[in-house]
């Protein structure tokens, strides 16, 4: 047996990492064929071809959404290349890792086994977590959870992706979700039967394959009748990636008394102190309270891109269903951020709650875009946004859009905002005490975002912490 | 109380502090030891805050000259916190409110950053919160302040309090107290002087910056200073406030 065993463990690795780049990367450039190519590739059913061309011609007809309160040059999207097969991860070793990386590992106390997976190192040498990833597939398995990439649910369950997908956000909905629509190339599914609470936090780290999802993501979440999820995206760990535009979809799904906890920590490339480079985050994240009394809770941290441009959204379709958006975004630099959430309540009884805690440092810009809108039916619709803006320094701008639209006389829409600053005076208060600057801001900014972490997993609240402190490092003082 | 062999905490020599390009402290010479009370009064505008602030090392305030020795050491080679560590304590006139951090999780943060540098244990929050209340209790401070945010939405007595507590959390070697006793009730002034009196060790040393000799009543300086037009330009004893006091500033001046 032991032999057996040593003759496995020793084999060389079969299929090996170099594979033909040629034919496995479309040409540059946007077109039928390319979408003919994507779908060809990933061996697709018709209809899903045919649901990517649709939106491709669709977003033809479309403009770039000129609104946002950001500023970048035109982005050529005959310039991208929207396909290429999964790379072969280049470093052999942590040796050949960048020092930064590592270090912002330390700072972050990343467990020393996961470092490597972040860092793209080839994780097959780790045996632990790629048993661990392995033990919890098996464990929602066997209470009929689905959690797999979106590739593999079109081919493993193609009759669910087909009911779903644009069933929250149509193709045509806006001009990324359109052209996310015509070319996503993975993204995770997550299927949640009736009755089912998840044993656990679902997170796109224990999804094998992720690493490769690439710039176009797409994901779908549907909670089944009495369910219960809590997904996390994201890592508070740097991502670097060499894709500039990254313009996904998310699609929640909540059926009768079900309930969807969506938590998000987004820390991609926001570009050098100068603004040079970084990542234009251009996404589209929406949920369907489709049944009554269920309920869909985002929360976000946004620290990384040079660009964020994302609402993550609630429709309030069944009676008495909930919506809640709850966020800390942080900018530093050059950095631009216009995002928000939009409540729309539509079933009676349905209620929003609102929490935005915007940062700004540097030269950075910040805004918050928020709508709440009340539908003609919503009898006793409640919503309460609270949107708080910090500064810290004086070069940097906050801003708060919100949109209120009512159409029932029997809802209550209330709003809060304030501004604050971190100043010299405060500052000096904490010094006087011992405190030096970093240390005095990272305790004024939790303070600020007390009320968002408090709805992250537990660990997630820590590293969350921890970041916001990395982030604003040197920006004071 | 006076020891004339008293070990030297603070030694200025030659002071000038600018603030926003104006020279406000023009040539202030002052010797502490441990173990003294000084009390330094003066007319509004004379320097004193300005004083304490530059001693503190508030940023908007710029020292054009002299030296100053704290324990033997350059002050202005110390950073704001390091001074702070090092035993320097400033009682705010104006202390400022920060939101959204509570006052408990600022206190201990102070207490246990100062502990740490005098290489002592430091406290979790459960010892903490024995150790604050018992500190508060003196004060007659309610507990429910820990609860609050820092210094905000407080009535000027309260802050006034939050700063003695502070400075009876960081036990300092020299706390430099800027107008403690404006805004504060008669009341409230005793609970606050006698708080600092059971501070006051013959290791330590109080400076009270103050415009009225009222806080003088409960906490009996050494010394008495007047400062004018940036400089010391009278100092005596206990005697010298109430004379100040009957007469005004003018007549120090023309003299």
């Amino acid at each position: 047996m032991s032999s057996v065993l040593e003759n496995l463990v020793n084999q060389p690795y079969q299929h090996g990492f170099v594979t033909d780049i040629e034919s496995d990367t479309a040409a540059k450039g946007l077109s039928e064929d390319t979408i003919r190519f994507i779908s060809a590739k990933k061996n697709e059913p018709e209809w899903l071809l045919e649901f990517r061309l649709k939106a491709y011609r669709h977003w033809l007809t479309m403009t770039e959404p000129k609104w946002p309160n950001v500023k970048y040059p035109k982005i050529d999207f005959q310039d991208i290349i929207y396909y290429s097969a999964p790379k072969p991860k280049k470093l052999k070793s942590m040796d050949e890792v960048d020092p930064e990386l590592l270090k912002t590992f330390e700072k972050l106390g990343v467990p020393m086994n996961e470092r490597a997976k972040l860092a793209g190192v080839a994780v097959d040498v780790i045996f632990d977590s790629v048993s661990v990833a392995t033990t919890y597939k098996q464990k929602l398995a066997d209470v009929g959870i689905i959690f797999c990439s979106i590739s593999e649910a079109v081919r493993e369950h193609p009759e669910l992706v087909r009911q779903y997908m644009g069933s929250v956000v149509p193709a045509g909905d806006n001009y990324y979700a359109a052209l996310n629509s015509a070319v996503f190339t993975d993204g995770s599914f997550c299927f949640i039967p009736k009755g089912v609470k998840c044993p656990m936090e679902l997170s796109t780290y224990f999804r094998i394959n992720t690493e490769s999802s690439g710039q176009f993501e797409r994901t779908l979440i549907i909670a089944e009748e009495g369910s219960h999820v809590s997904y996390l995206e994201g890592c508070t760990a740097p991502k670097f990636d060499t894709n500039q535009l990254h313009a996904a979809v998310v699609e929640l799904v909540a059926m009768d008394n079900a309930e969807i906890k969506y938590s998000t920590v987004q820390n991609w490339y926001a570009g050098d102190e100068n603004g040079i480079g970084g990542i234009y985050n251009f996404v589209t994240k929406r949920g369907l309270c489709k049944g009554r009394n269920s309920k869909i809770s985002w929360t976000q941290v946004e620290t990384g891109s040079a660009i964020t441009w994302k609402y993550p959204s609630c429709v309030l379709l069944g009676d008495d269903s909930i919506g809640e958006f709850y966020s800390v975004a942080l900018t530093n630099h050059h950095q631009q951020a216009d995002t928000g959430t939009k409540m729309v309540h539509i079933g009676k009884n349905t209620r929003s709650r609102i929490i935005s805690k915007g940062i700004s440092a540097g030269v950075s810009n910040n805004s918050y875009r928020g709508l709440v809108k009340i539908g003609q039916k919503a009898e006793n619709a409640r919503n309460y946004s609270q949107c708080d803006s910090m500064l810290i320094g004086s070069k940097c701008g906050a801003n708060t859009f919100p949109y209120i639209q009512v159409q029932n006389s029997s809802s209550k829409v209330e709003h809060e905002a304030t501004t604050s600053k971190i100043g010299e005076e405060q500052l000096f208060y904490f010094a006087s005490r011992g405190i030096g600057a970093e240390e005095a801001v990272s305790m004024i900014i939790n303070g600020f975002c007390r009320d968002v972490f408090q709805q992250l997993p537990m660990e997630f609240a820590v590293e969350a912490t921890k970041l916001l402190g990395m982030k604003l490092e040197g920006s004071v003082g | 109380m006076i020891h004339k062999d008293a070990k030297v905490l603070l030694e200025v020599k030659g002071l000038r502090a600018k603030v926003s390009g104006t020279e406000i402290v023009k040539g202030l010479d002052l010797v502490v030891r441990a173990g003294e009370v000084h009390a330094i009064m003066g007319p509004n505008g004379s320097g004193k805050s300005t004083f304490a602030k530059a001693l503190a090392g508030h940023p908007a305030y710029q020292v054009s000259g002299g030296t100053v020795a704290f324990e033997g050491k350059n002050l202005f080679e110390m950073t704001p916190e390091a001074r702070s560590r090092a035993g320097l304590f400033l009682g705010f006139q104006y202390p400022v409110e920060i939101p959204g951090v509570s006052n408990s999780a600022f206190l201990r943060l102070a207490y246990n950053t100062v502990q740490a540098a005098r290489g002592k244990d430091e406290l979790d929050p459960l010892e903490f919160d024995d150790y604050v209340r018992a500190k508060m209790k003196l004060l007659e401070m309610d507990a429910a302040f820990l609860d609050r945010s820092v210094n905000e939405g407080f009535s000027g007595g309260e802050k006034k309090r939050n700063e003695i507590l502070q400075m009876a959390l960081l036990e300092p070697r020299l706390a430099i107290l800027d107008e403690t006793d404006s805004g504060l009730d008669i009341d409230a002034l005793r609970v606050v002087a006698s708080g600092v009196n059971r501070l006051v060790t013959a290791d330590n040393a109080v400076v009270l910056v103050t415009h009225y000799q009222r806080m003088l009543n409960y906490i009996v300086p050494d010394y008495v200073h007047v400062m004018g037009s940036g400089r010391i330009i009278k100092t005596g004893g206990k005697a010298l406030a109430e004379e100040l006091e009957a007469r005004g500033y003018d007549w120090v001046k023309a003299a």
